[in-house]
């Protein structure tokens, strides 16, 4: 067993780190945030002729085939530097194309992607702000061998530099997937100004577009099976992200205390202070400790991965706020303003709380499969087949999706 | 990065587990300290010599001095087989895990062929006498005086939280040789024939119930001065030595034990009412328990990247104070879940066998054991992190 990146992933992820201390230093992040789009041409291409959006797509459009460790690896670097814009976003909609598109969605969309030339996002969710895939209401009509969607979709990330969205609606008991150009006749974009200016979020409304039946995406497959597969690779990278970032608060905290001078010492010989910041780093370290694993779990195939990305979420969405609230604490007064680069990290922890669920959303989900299955799913590694998974019914269509009513598995 | 078993790993894990099927007796299954016995001490050195006559008793020590030199990562999987077969507890703990090793590493060839294999067998129990009523969290302010009277030296003084002392034939001493040095330079680590004249023995009971640690009080009691592990004055370093054994044994084994409990509480949420329907489907029940679960799963993950990472260096670092800090708070907040779960019933003696009012009071422990999570803390803020010394 080696619960370590190997040495090509240690050297991707050096590399991320060196290449964002140079092309995204946080005044570069600073002033990105305060725009209206949080997108920089400039900085995107750095970024995609690293490689890294075609990171997990396959060789034959575009991607390096890699694995989720990989992307983990280099998100993670993405996190301590507070990287703004639709990376993420993109990467989802990727992940969902790969999965839900035909062999002609796949060539006519990863390949711009992959190559940076694409940026995309999906529009997924409503006004019940929820993460649960039958909280999809937005429904849409057919004619003419056509969708007709008109309604509204609320926190679209990056709308505004996206030139497609796919849009996820209800189709009776389905959802189907409908890729809308940002052009399209009919879709307005209006911004929902918030409090982290990193990942800018839109309010889309369609008012009669129309989407041709042959180019929904998981017509000829499972698009809600689809659609939590890349939710769930998006959810994995904005871990990494999120530890990377608690890792930059903890050593920025550490720096501090140990220049900071009171009483004639340093802050950091005072246990007060040396408890916070090893509960920092016991939080920092937990947290990649699930990231990583969910990371290779998701990657094997493992039949625990779905219940491992849930744990690895809840965790950091509560982790990342506490480092944060514990960093800004112990640097007083300074910590609080505005000059200060804490506030980006701090404003970014509660984006990413609530990004693709947050920890009471991801509980449920846990409790779902724990406490309603069977059999405790048990992480792998150093345990016995007699405790380990076995797929249960209940787990089967509950990845990201928690039923309204927790006694009811369906 | 590979979380498989690899292949030598899953073949000492399938040896291993093929060994306990056929010599646990059914009998001995989950009854782990059976206290309760009459015969419990022979019970127990039983299984220890059973252990050490398959050949599994101190995996870890070197094959030279009859171990198995197995890696980190095969005595985890050791430790967690052992629950898994709900085994009986290993009387000989303390010799095996901390004072074998200690000697491995710093006795004399007199020492080491006079005590390891007697180690092995079970043949004799030892003790470990570090705290003192004054000397806990600070060690070195120990305060048990050894005075050297020709080839002997003469113990005064007193330990207490000794676990096994009751027992122990052998005790691992850590005393005070030198009053006029620097505290950390005074020190003498002896090996202590616990059989001595002087020295008297007092059980401490736990809130929990449980007598599993004493007071041990030496008066005039003489040990050779061939009994010195390490160097005189120098015990400090063996102190260190031993306490990095101590906690490399990163404690798989209490793991195994937290998911039986789990499981166990899951399944009694099911049972117990909460607002007339089953607690399990009670919404914040439903969050406290995947709380619990994600908690002690990300502590099984914790624990194989601190192996890996130990695997790598080769010594026992800070990493063992991190896991600590967090098994022991977590079962806390776990055991507090468990009784807001079971209401009045976790507080009885006779409902499932009063094993939530025994766990409920042992966590309470679990803080202050082996370290309190305040030394945790400091040990992670100054050897982790950095930190100027806060005392």
């Amino acid at each position: 067993m080696d619960f370590d990146l190997s040495k090509p992933q240690r050297l991707l992820k050096d590399s991320a780190r060196d290449l964002l201390a140079r092309e995204c230093k946080l005044d570069r992040v600073r002033t990105l945030a305060e725009t209206d789009t949080a997108h920089d041409d400039k900085l995107w291409q750095t970024i995609c002729d690293q490689g890294w959006m075609g990171l997990v797509l396959p060789e034959e459009h575009g991607g390096l085939g890699l694995g989720l460790v990989e992307l983990a690896a280099v998100a993670e670097e993405m996190g301590r530097a507070c990287l703004p814009g639709p990376f993420l976003t993109t990467l989802t909609t990727a992940a969902l194309i790969e999965r839900a598109g035909s062999e002609a969605h796949r060539a006519k969309y990863l390949e711009p992607i992959a190559a940076g030339e694409l940026l995309a996002t999906v529009a997924f969710l409503e006004e019940s702000a929820s993460w649960d895939l039958d909280a999809v209401k937005l429904s849409t009509k057919r004619w003419d061998r056509n969708f007709h969607i008109s309604g509204r979709k609320l926190f679209v990330p990056d709308a505004d530099v996206a030139a497609l969205l796919i849009c996820v609606v209800r189709e009776g008991d389905n959802l189907a997937l409908l890729p809308v150009e940002r052009a399209a006749d009919g879709l307005s974009i209006k911004p929902m100004p918030t409090m982290d200016g990193t990942r800018k979020l839109y309010e889309v409304t369609f008012e009669g577009v129309t989407v041709p039946e042959a180019d929904a995406l998981g017509a000829d497959g499972d698009a809600r099976g689809a659609l939590r597969e890349a939710l769930e690779v998006g959810c994995l990278a904005l871990c990494a992200e999120m530890v990377g970032g608690m890792q930059w608060v903890l050593d920025t905290t550490i720096e501090y205390v140990k220049s900071r001078q009171q009483f004639g010492r340093a802050i950091g010989s005072f246990q007060a202070v040396q408890h916070q910041c090893a509960d920092m780093l016991l939080m920092t370290e937990s947290a990649r400790s699930a990231t990583y694993y969910a990371a290779w779990a998701v990657t094997e195939g493992d039949p625990a991965a779905s219940v491992a990305v849930s744990i690895a979420k809840a965790y950091c969405s509560d982790a990342y706020r506490e480092v944060g609230n514990r960093g800004i604490q112990l640097h007083g007064g300074l910590g609080f303003t505005w000059e200060h680069d804490l506030q980006l990290y701090y404003k970014r922890s509660k984006s990413s709380e609530t990004l693709f669920g947050d920890a009471t959303f991801h509980r449920e989900r846990i409790a779902r499969i724990v406490v309603d299955g069977d059999t405790v799913p048990r992480a792998r590694a150093a345990q016995s087949e007699d405790l380990a998974w076995q797929v249960q019914p209940v787990a089967t269509d509950s990845a990201i999706e928690v039923s309204a009513n927790p006694s009811d598995p369906s | 990065m590979d979380l498989n078993l690899n292949p030598n790993e899953q073949r000492f894990r399938d040896e291993f587990r093929a060994w306990l099927e056929t010599n646990v007796p059914e009998e001995w299954k989950g009854n782990t300290n059976a206290e309760d016995r009459e015969d419990y001490i022979e019970y127990l050195r039983d299984w220890q010599r059973k252990l050490y006559q398959g050949g599994w008793a101190g995996i870890s020590w070197p094959k030279e001095y009859g171990g198995r030199g197995a890696t980190l990562m095969e005595q985890a999987i050791f430790q967690e087989e052992l629950a898994r077969a709900r085994a009986p507890q290993l009387i000989g703990t303390i010799g095996l895990s901390l004072v074998g090793p200690t000697i491995i590493a710093m006795g004399t060839e007199e020492q080491k062929s006079r005590y390891l294999s007697k180690i092995l067998s079970g043949e004799e129990i030892w003790c470990q006498g570090f705290s003192e009523p004054n000397a806990g969290s600070d060690l070195a302010a120990l305060g048990t005086k050894a005075v050297r009277d020709g080839e002997v030296f003469i113990v005064n003084g007193q330990k207490i939280w000794t676990s096994f002392a009751q027992l122990a034939d052998w005790c691992l001493l850590l005393v005070r040789t030198d009053a006029e040095a620097p505290k950390h330079k005074g020190i003498t680590c002896l090996l202590a024939n616990m059989r001595s004249e002087g020295v008297a023995v007092r059980p401490l009971r736990q809130m929990s119930g449980d007598s599993g640690f004493n007071e041990v009080f030496f008066s005039n009691v003489s040990v050779p001065t061939t009994q010195v592990l390490g160097e005189i004055n120098r015990g400090w370093t063996t102190a260190i030595t031993a306490l990095m054994n101590e906690r490399a044994n990163l404690g798989t084994g209490v793991l195994v034990i937290f998911e039986r409990n789990l499981e166990a509480l899951i399944a009694r949420s099911r049972t117990v009412e909460r607002n007339g329907r089953p607690a399990s489907e009670d919404p914040i029940v439903r969050q406290k328990l995947a709380q619990a679960y994600l908690e002690l799963e990300i502590l099984r993950l914790n624990t194989n990247r601190a192996l890996t990472s130990l695997s790598k260096t080769g010594t026992p670092g800070p990493e063992g104070s991190t896991l600590k800090l967090y098994w022991s708070e977590m079962n806390q907040r776990t055991q507090q879940t468990a009784q807001e779960i079971l209401g009045p019933y976790g507080q009885l003696k006779d409902f499932d066998n009063g094993m939530w009012e025994y766990s409920y009071l042992r966590a309470r422990g679990n803080t202050i054991e082996a370290g309190t999570s305040e030394i945790q803390r400091n040990i992670v803020a100054e050897r982790v992190l950095g930190l100027p010394k806060s005392y």
